[in-house]
């Protein structure tokens, strides 16, 4: 398998199309299968009802016959909005997502660029689709909007922080940034010697999983932090001026996003693609790496979605409350007892 | 952190019931496919006795909505005994209601003091025009096929009437 791959190296132009191509297949494609499998099945029996039947077998095609009315709805711009801007946002909001899934690892090379700050650039990008909700609720002159907009913007930047320190403690044990390079580390590492399951920074960064999980549902404006779109309080938020195509880009990105950081929570904390029992520079992972990434993206989204579908909507300064004297103290101290033990062992 | 045990509780409690929705099915049915029987008292549609109907028209005016029309006409009855003085009585003419105005409130029922209204749980009646749902005297009678037996009021209902302040 490695020489028939070895051999296939493309020009730099037809390898950048390929990878364009790719990006832009598994975006809308991850987000249609967490949108069928999540809010539409498991959310679905979680209230004790079957969800979408007709549409296709057992109503699997359901959102995808949604998609198709989204798009052939008018594209209507309200009458005061500052029209160039209000159609840009939900292209800014979807070029953070696609650029997020550039550093995700299926396998040692199945990457679209293997950066070695890979950590430092997902976290980075990922504040990028602030500014696209600005833009949103900036431009279409609605009050509803503006507060939705300054809402999610005090969320996600009082949420990037938590983020950010609760990985610094994987970073600290991994000695890397690099993603691929976390999942090395975790296949070949060693629990108290034991080498069975390699090291999965869950066991050690139990805490530092835990911050990194609240913050992506607060990142990804879900409930129970879903204050900027929280429909009781300002209808929808940034969204209200929203219809069509535009529309469906805001929730294209908001379920690739969950996709894609479920991905990086999945290299970084339960191994990535790489499984305990075979070696991480196999031939093997070229057909198993994206299986078993899959599979570890499906059980952290299911953790997601599990607590969006349970609790009901905090209060705006709970939010905050919740982040600036919980989460980062508890992420500081992560850090420190993670440096700490990585000096003693 | 007194709050922890109950948001894990409450994770359970979702999980628990995505457990017994995939065993032993959903609350729900598939409607058009599998239908519900709706319960003896539903308020799905109102039914005219017409025998009963005297013309009143206290339905008339004490419906809210006024989706209730009534016309009628006086005639002269045969005496009811030999030699007897012949009676006036009212003749139905028009009795609609016009379920696209209805709420449902079952006042006419409750005020008609010759029970010729009466509540049925049939419910699908739905039309493509609007105009249509307006039921005519025959319609409203066709209805009273489908009115259930009187079922007794549950034991101790009177004593819980009693128990309600009067102010």
């Amino acid at each position: 398998m490695t020489p028939l791959l070895a051999s296939f190296d493309p020009p730099y132009w037809l390898s950048t199309v390929i990878k364009v191509l790719v990006v832009g297949a598994v975006v809308p494609t991850t987000a249609l299968i967490l949108g069928v499998v999540f809010l539409f099945k498991i959310m679905s029996w979680m209230q004790s009802r079957l969800g979408p039947q007709e549409a296709g077998p057992r109503g699997l095609l359901q959102l995808l016959a949604d998609g198709v009315k989204f798009i052939q709805k008018e594209d209507i711009a309200p009458n005061g909005a500052d029209l160039w801007v209000f159609k840009a946002a939900p292209l800014v909001v979807l070029s953070s997502t696609l650029l997020l899934y550039v550093a995700l690892p299926a396998s040692a090379h199945l990457v679209v660029e293997d950066l070695d700050v890979g950590v430092f650039y997902v976290l980075a990008i990922s504040s990028l689709s602030v500014i696209g909700v600005l833009m949103a609720g900036w431009a279409s002159a609605n009050k509803y909007s503006l507060m939705g907009a300054l809402r999610a913007a005090g969320q996600l930047i009082a949420y990037e922080l938590p983020m950010v320190l609760a990985v610094i403690g994987v970073v600290i044990q991994a000695g890397t940034m690099s993603l691929n390079g976390i999942v090395f580390a975790q296949n070949g590492g060693a629990v108290f010697g034991w080498t069975g399951i390699g090291n999965p920074y869950i066991l050690t960064q139990f805490i530092g999983f835990f911050i990194f999980i609240a913050a992506v549902q607060a990142e990804l404006t879900q409930p129970p932090f879903d204050m900027p779109v929280a429909e009781s309080e300002i209808v929808s938020g940034y969204q209200v001026e929203y219809t069509g195509f535009r529309f469906l880009i805001f929730f294209l990105a908001e379920f690739a996003t969950a996709f894609v950081f479920a991905g990086i929570a999945a290299v970084m904390f339960l191994g990535g693609w790489a499984v305990p029992w075979l070696e991480a520079s196999s031939d093997w992972y070229y057909v198993l790496g994206p299986a078993v990434l899959f599979a570890k993206v499906m059980l952290v989204s299911f953790i997601i979605f599990w607590v969006r579908f349970t609790y009901p909507r905090l209060r705006e300064d709970q939010l905050q409350s919740f982040a600036w004297k919980f989460l980062i103290p508890l992420a500081l101290v992560n850090i420190v007892a993670t440096a700490v033990l990585k000096v003693v062992f | 952190m007194p709050q922890v045990p109950g948001l894990i509780k409450g994770l359970g409690v979702t999980f628990g019931e995505m457990v017994k929705t995939l065993k032993s099915g959903p609350q729900t049915t598939r409607y058009p496919h599998e239908r519900e029987e709706p319960t003896a008292r539903a308020r799905g549609v109102i039914a005219l006795h017409e025998e009963n109907c005297t013309s009143c028209m206290l339905c008339a005016r004490e419906c809210p909505d006024w989706c209730i029309f009534i016309e009628a006409h006086k005639y002269v009855a045969p005496p009811r005994r030999e030699g007897g003085k012949p009676r006036q009585k009212n003749e139905l003419d028009r009795f609609d209601i016009d379920y696209s105005l209805c709420m449902y409130c079952g006042i006419c029922v409750e005020v008609c003091p010759f029970d010729a209204l009466f509540w049925t749980p049939e419910h699908e009646y739905s039309e493509i025009r609007i105009a249509d749902l307006l039921h005519d005297k025959s319609r409203l009678a066709q209805w009273m096929e489908t009115v259930p037996e009187f079922e007794a009021y549950e034991a101790g209902s009177e004593a819980k009437l009693r128990k309600v302040p009067k102010d």
